[in-house]
């Protein structure tokens, strides 16, 4: 940081304590008020405010109690109701004619949802960038649903909020959780950070006065926790936020967020690959490239951007594709770009996406063509973004023994239903994680992945392919916080039967084989919709393996517990 | 078998089903949100009774909402209507078959009340189906061919083909002029006692030829399209909404046409088509 850019710092009294503010960036822009949590200083927010201050007025503050602002007397002083109502004071000095954007994180986070949510704050606060940290009001609201509606889903996510939420409690016991950070918490917290968060100490952070800030801090927790999450309130607001939400963060849970949109009406849900302090101090220009995008949009007056992920599908204009492309599109707003050899057919899915209130765009791809796929990426990532869901559905039936099948059919098969993968996850996944916000990756295998058949000899080898590519692929993304999922459908009726080829048959005899298997699989009349439910529960989830079917999931079963059945099974050539 | 009707059939064919749309419409004019089917399918009837209407094929059916995709139906007492009252932005349909001294008409109308953008979708693509099955007719290509390629048009758009819900997942019926002398507007399981007579008595001959006089995949299907009178019903569904519509196909021994294109469907799309021109 040269001269220049040194932060110039004033002092705003608020409610009998002076804050230190610092400023930096041209005063007529735009104002950025950075709120840092516990148990940081505004010096937390150092790389971020470098990277905002060129096209901004950035302007951070310590809050009460920490750094080098002032320090109330009693418990009371630490209330919500100040902490907010420092913020407006804030505001009101630093842009007195010009509502504020507000970025938080952590406890800063909590205290200015409070200033968000109070009665009128859109006239103050443009715009507000959360991270880390809920609304308590909202919060306690969150966890009386659960606890009124005690399903297994909201049990788990009580138990593993409460989990992580221990260093609240310990926070609540007098002498000890001072005396921690007294006698050796402090000292220890560089190597804390390094190793949990990933984080390697810098000048400023952590601070000099940590011990202090860390022991006085407590007094948060302990004047705001209780009464709070035991009367919340109603507590909508009229600005519009956008929850930065990070995926290896340990104390706070994504799903801390659902339902959200009651209480903010303009919700904008961004993702970062980040842990709770890695985002600030090892990922500022993502973080800035967020708030300076979020900022310039409300600026401009603009009206939200579509919240929904976006989704790529291959094989879209059928079956599985279009059945996952229209459930991302129904139940999660998306972006649904769809892929398919027959454009006609991924533009209508296209069209039904639009219908069902997402935004639809088709592409005609071959997906065994590399160069197409990376093109057709790059083309993706320039028209619409990275995606943040990857669904490898394109695939094509075969069915004949191992001898009976020639050296071409092998070809096509593996050149679609595998490399068609292969292709995919290159080009998108290679994206994914350069952009370093996550995402997840589905490959579309078959129960034939782990059911060996004698009929199925270069299908059933392309998808137990697919599966250990996409286990592989797992273990290799997972620090990027991309999950891989592989989907073993089993019997879909889907019109991968009406386009499946067979070895050594005439055409006429193909036709027939086609018709009986199409009839078979129209008999069993498993839907392709449910397979799509779930894909989509598998991104939601990270679940790495997916048997849909009962016949997939029994068949799976019977693979480990008496995997010499399967192989007797697989000389009657069924499947 | 032989095209048994005249001219003069033929027109008072046309007229009869003219006079159930037009009571259909009236219906769907004054539909709104808040009525129940039973209210809509009482007043059908009424306006029907009106226009001197004496028996009836089938009684009259409306379906509101999910309904109209023929969702969670499992038995054949939940085509009757109910008690769903319509809310807006709903699609609705309106079935019914009266006879008049005898001729008999067969209509399906599908509507909506206030905006809903899958119904006009699908509204619009019902007309590829209309064509598709006159194409096909004239083609005289067997029955369960025709069936399994509007089965085919209905996949690729994406849609649901509600008609297998049907008993006997019939697309259509062939329709006599009723000759029956039993008791005129007597009902029985739905349908009217001469109805069930005559469908009796034409579902032994039509067998006795190796043909059967409802239209379905299976294999009594498979046949050329019998000369006569065809109520086809092509029905098709998207999520909680369907649609479709039912009328009267001519078939002569080597031609086929719709029996009349002045119909509250077809009038749609020309003004679409031409809203879309203009």
């Amino acid at each position: 940081m040269n001269q220049s850019d040194e932060p110039r710092r004033r002092f705003v009294h608020s409610g009998g304590v002076d804050l230190a503010v610092f400023e930096q960036g041209d005063p007529t822009a735009p104002t950025l008020l950075l709120v840092h949590g516990y148990p940081d200083t505004h010096r937390v927010w150092d790389e971020v405010a470098a990277e905002l201050a060129a096209d901004h007025h950035v302007v951070r503050y310590d809050v009460r109690g920490a750094g080098q602002s002032g320090v109330p007397d009693s418990r009371e002083g630490y209330r919500l109701a100040q902490l907010a109502a420092d913020l407006f004071a804030v505001a009101d000095a630093v842009s007195p004619d010009r509502p504020v954007h507000v970025v938080a994180h952590d406890w800063g986070s909590l205290q200015s949802w409070e200033a968000v949510t109070e009665p009128g704050a859109e006239r103050r606060i443009a715009s507000y960038t959360t991270m880390s940290g809920p609304c308590l009001d909202h919060m306690g609201h969150w966890i009386r649903h659960r606890l009124r509606r005690p399903t297994p889903r909201h049990l788990k996510q009580l138990l593993v909020q409460g989990a992580h939420s221990w260093y609240i409690t310990a926070f609540h016991l007098p002498v000890l959780a001072p005396a921690a950070w007294r006698l050796g918490l402090a000292r220890a917290w560089p190597r804390v950070l390094r190793d949990l968060e990933h984080v390697e100490p810098r000048p400023g952070h952590p601070q000099a006065s940590l011990k202090k800030d860390a022991v006085r801090g407590i007094e948060l927790y302990r004047a705001n926790m209780r009464p709070t999450l035991r009367h919340p309130r109603e507590r909508p607001t009229e600005v519009p936020v956008q929850l930065i939400t990070l995926r290896r963060d340990r104390y706070v849970n994504a799903f801390l967020s659902e339902g959200l949109e009651r209480w903010v009406p303009d919700l904008t849900r961004r993702q970062l690959n980040a842990t709770h302090w890695s985002a600030l101090l090892q990922r500022a220009p993502a973080v800035a490239g967020m708030v300076r995008e979020f900022t310039a949009r409300v600026e401009a007056g603009a009206p939200a951007a579509p919240t929904g992920p976006l989704v790529v599908v291959t094989g879209a204009g059928s079956g599985i594709g279009r059945a996952t492309a229209l459930a991302f599109a129904e139940r999660e707003r998306a972006t649904v770009v769809v892929c398919d050899l027959d454009l006609a057919a991924a533009e209508r899915t296209a069209d039904l996406v639009g219908l069902l209130g997402g935004t639809g765009h088709a592409y005609r791809v071959d997906v065994s063509d590399g160069p197409a796929v990376t093109a057709f990426a790059q083309t993706v990532a320039a028209a619409h973004g990275v995606p943040d869901v990857l669904v490898n559905n394109a695939g094509i039936g075969h069915s004949g023994t191992f001898l009976q099948t020639t050296e071409k059919e092998w070809q096509r098969v593996l050149d679609v239903n595998l490399w068609g993968v292969i292709h995919g996850c290159k080009a998108f996944g290679s994206l994914m994680a350069e952009r370093g916000q996550g995402g997840h990756i589905v490959n579309l295998a078959s129960a034939a992945a782990y059911l060996p058949s004698k009929a199925l000899a270069a299908y059933a080898t392309s998808k137990a392919a697919v599966l250990m590519l996409s286990e592989c692929l797992g273990a290799e993304l997972a620090g990027a916080g991309i999950g891989v999922s592989a989907i073993c459908p089993g019997i879909v009726n889907t019109n991968i039967t009406r386009s499946s080829t067979f070895s050594g048959l005439t055409e006429q005899q193909q036709a027939a084989q086609q018709a009986k298997f199409s009839k078979l699989y129209a008999r069993r009349n498993f839907p392709p919709e449910k397979v799509a439910e779930e894909i989509l529960a598998a991104v939601r989830s990270g679940k790495p393996l997916v048997p849909v079917t009962v016949e997939a999931k029994a068949a799976r079963l019977v693979g480990r517990a008496w995997p010499g059945l399967l192989r007797r099974l697989a000389r009657l050539g069924v499947g | 078998m032989a095209f048994a009707y005249s001219d003069r059939d033929l027109e008072t064919f046309r007229e009869v089903q003219q006079l159930a749309y037009r009571c259909a419409e009236q219906v769907a004019a004054w539909i709104e949100p808040g009525v129940t089917e039973r209210q809509a399918t009482a007043r059908l009837r009424r306006s029907l009774v009106g226009a001197g209407v004496t028996d009836f094929f089938h009684v009259p059916f409306a379906w509101f909402g999910d309904r109209t995709a023929f969702r969670h139906f499992h038995t054949p007492l939940q085509f009757f209507a109910g008690g769903r009252v319509l809310q807006e932005g709903m699609p609705f349909v309106l079935d019914c078959a009266p006879v008049v001294d005898g001729y008999t008409a067969d209509i399906g109308y599908g509507g909506k009340v206030g905006e809903n953008q899958v119904w006009d979708r699908l509204a619009q693509d019902l007309k590829v189906y209309r064509d598709l099955i006159l194409r096909e007719v004239k083609a005289r290509k067997p029955l369960n061919e025709i069936y399994a390629a509007v089965d085919a048009q209905i996949a690729a758009h994406g849609y649901d083909n509600r008609h297998q819900v049907y008993p006997g997942r019939v697309i259509g019926h062939q329709v006599t002029r009723n000759t029956s002398r039993a008791p005129a507007g007597v009902n029985l399981f739905g349908f009217g006692l001469r109805t069930l007579q005559t469908l009796g008595r034409e579902l032994i001959t039509e067998r006795l030829h190796g043909r059967s006089p409802l239209w379905a995949d299976g294999r009594s299907s498979r046949h050329a399209p019998t000369p006569g009178l065809w109520a086809v019903e092509p029905h098709i569904g998207f999520r909680d909404t369907g649609i479709k519509f039912e009328e009267l196909l001519v078939v002569t021994e080597d031609d086929a046409y719709w029996l009349d294109d002045d119909l509250p469907h077809v009038r749609r799309w020309t003004t679409t088509t031409e809203a879309v021109a203009g």
